[in-house]
């Protein structure tokens, strides 16, 4: 079996300026932080991020974007941290709002090989600007397109040595979805397990998804 | 400095710190009254949610609904990050730091409760599998087109997911003070970009309960102590009596 525990070190040797990353969670829950950690040391730069939220000022993409590694954020909330606003606002950094819903379904047509997908989400407003309206037996549907990245880090409570993911909690959120939708996936594991130790039932992501594994992600946060 | 001075300094220093003391003591009143209102408008909304409704609610004056649901009605709350059965806020013991609501705080999941992921969370909630949204609002129009997600050059929180909600939600309630610093929350026109178009059912404020119809909007109730006549000075659109209202007139 490949051996997909990779440390930090070899983590950042993977990263690239202008890159396209997906950041798992959601309002700070479910982030893999060691490994944000990780890209604002390395310090590359003109990031795009795809993630639901910059979540709180001092944690997960917020400290991507207080380090100016940030070219470009998409993602559906923006105000739990003040600053995305500002540098927004600053035109130091580009935000496109997208709503919730849709970016979780981009992001799953992208990783189960949709071509788009059809939704109600946003009619009539700013949202549906520049994009296509098909009219299906009479009623208009946005055509969403799918969304993909360079690279998605994702955080799982229960990790075994295939990569197969146990999420806790709410911790599964855009984690589970983004596992499928990029071309590096690493996963941030607070607890990593041998093979077998994971009843088939209950993996979430299967481990076909994960091309690394970095053990250490805190377990108290 | 001469007696007088001091006196006269003294004085002045009693009365500024009287003056400041006073400005406090209002912003407190104030304060509390604004945070009455809200319960006052959450308490209401809480009497339209039917037994054995899927509820999500809103982060904000919303969130309070849940307070106020009666005891007898089994309600399921989801919540977007992917909950379905939220207890209630969790008490520093009970916080599980894998265990948030969509707005970041740590909740407690009620027995029968369970968790997805925010796909398929999103997923029930375009797919009609949620009964009652109640979302915050910063203005509303006569045909239940809504602003919420952003004042321009402003403030621009993003919409979240009060898109998805109110493209598949059956109904849509939005709670909201009646006025917001003056300004009219009910107008003719949204001065803001629109969140949803024509998409709210019903409107609670702290003085009324107006339904969003075909015809126009429906005053269904006010508030004790209030009067029809009040309601309508507050609200830009022409508002149509409701048939309960109509009657008390005789």
């Amino acid at each position: 079996m490949k051996n997909k525990i990779c440390s930090l070190e070899k983590f950042q040797s993977l990263l690239k300026d202008g890159m396209r990353i997906m950041v798992g969670g959601f309002a700070g829950c479910g982030v893999p932080e060691i490994l944000i950690g990780a890209i604002v040391a390395s310090k590359v730069k003109d990031l795009t991020i795809i993630s639901n939220d910059s979540t709180h000022p001092g944690e997960g993409v917020a400290e991507l974007i207080a380090a100016g590694q940030v070219k470009k954020l998409i993602a559906s909330h923006i105000g739990m941290n003040p600053q995305t606003a500002e540098k927004m606002f600053a035109k130091e950094l580009a935000v496109e709002l997208v709503p919730r819903g849709s970016l979780a379904e981009r992001i799953r047509a992208k990783g189960a090989g949709l071509g788009g997908v059809l939704t109600q989400t946003g009619l009539g407003t700013e949202v549906e600007a520049g994009k296509e309206i098909i009219k299906i037996e009479g009623e208009s549907w946005l055509l969403e397109l799918p969304l993909g990245a360079d690279l998605a880090i994702i955080r799982g409570s229960l990790v075994d040595l295939a990569g197969n993911i146990v999420y806790y909690g709410t911790t599964s959120n855009f984690n589970q979805v983004m596992a499928t939708a990029a071309d590096l996936v690493v996963a941030a594991a607070e607890t990593i397990v041998e093979v077998g130790q994971i009843e088939p039932k209950d993996v979430m992501t299967p481990g076909i998804f994960v091309d690394y594994i970095v053990g250490g992600e805190p377990h108290e946060r | 400095m001469s007696v007088k001075e001091q006196i006269a300094g003294s004085a002045a220093a009693e009365i500024k710190g009287q003056i400041a003391n006073s400005a406090a003591e209002v912003k407190e009143q104030i304060a509390n009254s604004a945070a009455e209102v809200k319960e006052q408008i959450a308490k209401r909304v809480a009497a339209e949610i039917a037994d054995g409704a899927v509820v999500n609610l809103g982060i904000g004056l919303p969130e309070l609904v849940a307070n106020y649901i009666s005891k007898d009605k089994e309600v399921w709350f989801q919540s977007e990050n992917g909950i379905i059965g939220v207890g209630g806020a969790a008490t520093e013991e009970e916080a599980d730091k894998n265990v948030i609501n969509a707005g970041a705080r740590h909740v407690t999941v009620r027995p029968g409760g369970c968790f997805f992921d925010s796909a398929a969370s999103f997923g029930i909630i375009r797919g009609g599998h949620v009964d009652v949204t109640v979302l915050g609002v910063l203005q509303v129009d006569a045909e239940g087109s809504f602003a919420s997600h952003k004042i321009p050059g402003r403030r621009v929180p993003g919409m979240g997911g009060a898109m998805d909600l109110v493209s598949g939600v059956k109904k849509v309630i939005l709670a909201t003070t009646h006025t917001k610093k003056d300004a009219k929350t009910i107008v003719n026109q949204l001065s803001l970009p629109a969140t949803g178009i024509k998409k709210a059912n019903l409107i609670v404020t702290e003085l009324a309960v107006i339904r969003v119809t075909e015809d126009g909007l429906v005053l269904e109730e006010v508030a004790e102590g209030h009067t029809p006549e009040e309601v309508q000075a507050l609200t830009e659109p022409r508002l149509i009596l409701g048939q309960r209202l109509k009657a008390n007139r005789g």
